[in-house]
C-alpha cells in the first residue's frame, strides 16, 4: 500500500526541501519505488537541491491542467532509478493547485507503482501547504530548536489534525513525526539550546531523528546533490537513520549529545 | 573584577527561559483554537458584579490565561478606585 508523506514546518528555512530531498533519495537507495513533489507553485527550489533544474519542461500544474501527462512531467533522479522528482511551476498561479486536481495527481502516482510519495510543503499555512498536507499518511514535522520554529511547528501540527482528509473523515490520524535540523549538541550542553528533549515535550509528537548543524548541507545544495549522498558525513548518516526509522527500524539516536574533543583532536582542529 | 567579566564574558543561558516561553504560548494558542474562549465573557460578568458594590473602570480588570506545569491558571487583578 502507497504511503503519502508530507513534509512540513510552518516556518520558512528549516530544511524542509533539503529533508524531503535526502528522505525521499534514502527511500528509493533501499529499493523502494519514490517520487517527490514540489507544492511551492512560484517559489520551487526542490529542483535545485537535486540537481534536474535544466530538465524541466513541464511541472505539476500543467498536468493539472492537462497541458501534459504525468509521465511527461516525471524527472528520473541523477542518482537512483527508482526515484521520480515532480517539479511544481515556476510561473502559474497558486490558486491553480486544486484540491481535485492533486488528488487526480495522487491517485495516479499510487496506480503506477510507487510505494511512497513525499510531498515538499511551501511555508506558510496557507493553500499550497494545505494542498501539500491534506492528502498525506504520514507528516515530518522539520523543527529547529528555536523559538519561532517550534511554534509554527505546533501551529502546522493543530491544521493537520484538523484539516487533512484523515481527520475530517474520522479516519485513522496523521501519523506525526518529529525531526530536528539544525541541532547543536554544543550549544544544547552550554543551556544556549533548546534540547531535542525540550521540543519533543512542547510538542509531545514522536521523534523521528536529529540532523545535526553542518556545513555538509551547503556543500550539497551548492552542487545539486541531496545531502545523504555525501557518505561519511553526519548529517548523511542522521538521514539514512531517520529513513531506516520511518521504515520500522529501532536506532539509538546519533548527533544527540556533545562530545569534548580530546587532545589529539583540538591540536588537529576538529569543531 | 570588571576586568575579569570584560575578559571573560559569561553567556547567559537563555534555553531555559525560551522553554518557558514555549510552553505559556503554546498552551494559549491550543486553547484559542480547541475549546470556547470563555475569557472575555468572564471579563465582561467581573465588570457588572464588582460595578454593583463599587464604581469601577473596565480597565482596571484584567484577566489572563497561563499554564504553570499541568494546570491552566487564570490570572485576574482588580485594582479599585481610592474611596
Amino acid at each position: 500500500m502507497a504511503r503519502i508523506i508530507v513534509v512540513t514546518s510552518g516556518k520558512g528555512g528549516v530544511g524542509k526541501t533539503t529533508s524531503s530531498a535526502s528522505f525521499s533519495s534514502g527511500l528509493a537507495m533501499r529499493g523502494h519505488k519514490t517520487v517527490v513533489i514540489d507544492f511551492d507553485v512560484g517559489l520551487r527550489n526542490l529542483d535545485l537541491i537535486m540537481g534536474c533544474e535544466r530538465r524541466i519542461v513541464y511541472d505539476l500544474i500543467n498536468v493539472i491542467n492537462k497541458e501534459a501527462t504525468l509521465n511527461q512531467a516525471l524527472l528520473k533522479d541523477k542518482h537512483c532509478d527508482n526515484l521520480f522528482i515532480l517539479p511544481a511551476s515556476q510561473t502559474h498561479d497558486k490558486e491553480a493547485l486544486s484540491e481535485a486536481g492533486v488528488e487526480n495527481i495522487l491517485n495516479e502516482l499510487v496506480n503506477m507503482g510507487f510505494e511512497y510519495i513525499v510531498c515538499d510543503s511551501p511555508a506558510g499555512i496557507e493553500h499550497g501547504a494545505l494542498m501539500a498536507l491534506i492528502f498525506a499518511d504520514d507528516a515530518i514535522i522539520v523543527t529547529n530548536p528555536e523559538v519561532s520554529s517550534v511554534r509554527d511547528s505546533d501551529r502546522i501540527l493543530g491544521i493537520i489534525q484538523a484539516k487533512s482528509r484523515r481527520a475530517q473523515t474520522g479516519s485513522e490520524p496523521v501519523k506525526e513525526h518529529l525531526l530536528i535540523t539544525r541541532y547543536s549538541p554544543k550549544r544544547v550542553a552550554a543551556d544556549e539550546m533548546l534540547s531535542y528533549q525540550d521540543v519533543q515535550e512542547i510538542l509531545r509528537i514522536p521523534l523521528i531523528g536529529i540532523i545535526p548543524e553542518s556545513e555538509s548541507v551547503l556543500h550539497a545544495s551548492n552542487q545539486g546533490n541531496p545531502a545523504i549522498h555525501f557518505k561519511g558525513t553526519d548529517v548523511a548518516e542522521a538521514y539514512e537513520d531517520v529513513v531506516a526509522r520511518f521504515l520500522g527500524e529501532e536506532l539509538a539516536l546519533r548527533f544527540a549529545n556533545y562530545e569534548e574533543p580530546n587532545l589529539l583532536q583540538r591540536i588537529f582542529g576538529a569543531k | 573584577m570588571a576586568l575579569l567579566s570584560f575578559l571573560f564574558p559569561s553567556k547567559p543561558n537563555t534555553a531555559s527561559m525560551v522553554k518557558e516561553r514555549l510552553q505559556i504560548i503554546i498552551a494559549r494558542e491550543r486553547n484559542g483554537g480547541g475549546g470556547p474562549d470563555f475569557l472575555p465573557a468572564l471579563h465582561k460578568e467581573l465588570i457588572e458584579v464588582i460595578s454593583k458594590y463599587t464604581r469601577i473602570n473596565p480597565e482596571d480588570i484584567d484577566n489572563s490565561l497561563a499554564r504553570q506545569g499541568n494546570l491552566d491558571v487564570i490570572d485576574i487583578n482588580v485594582v479599585l478606585p481610592d474611596a
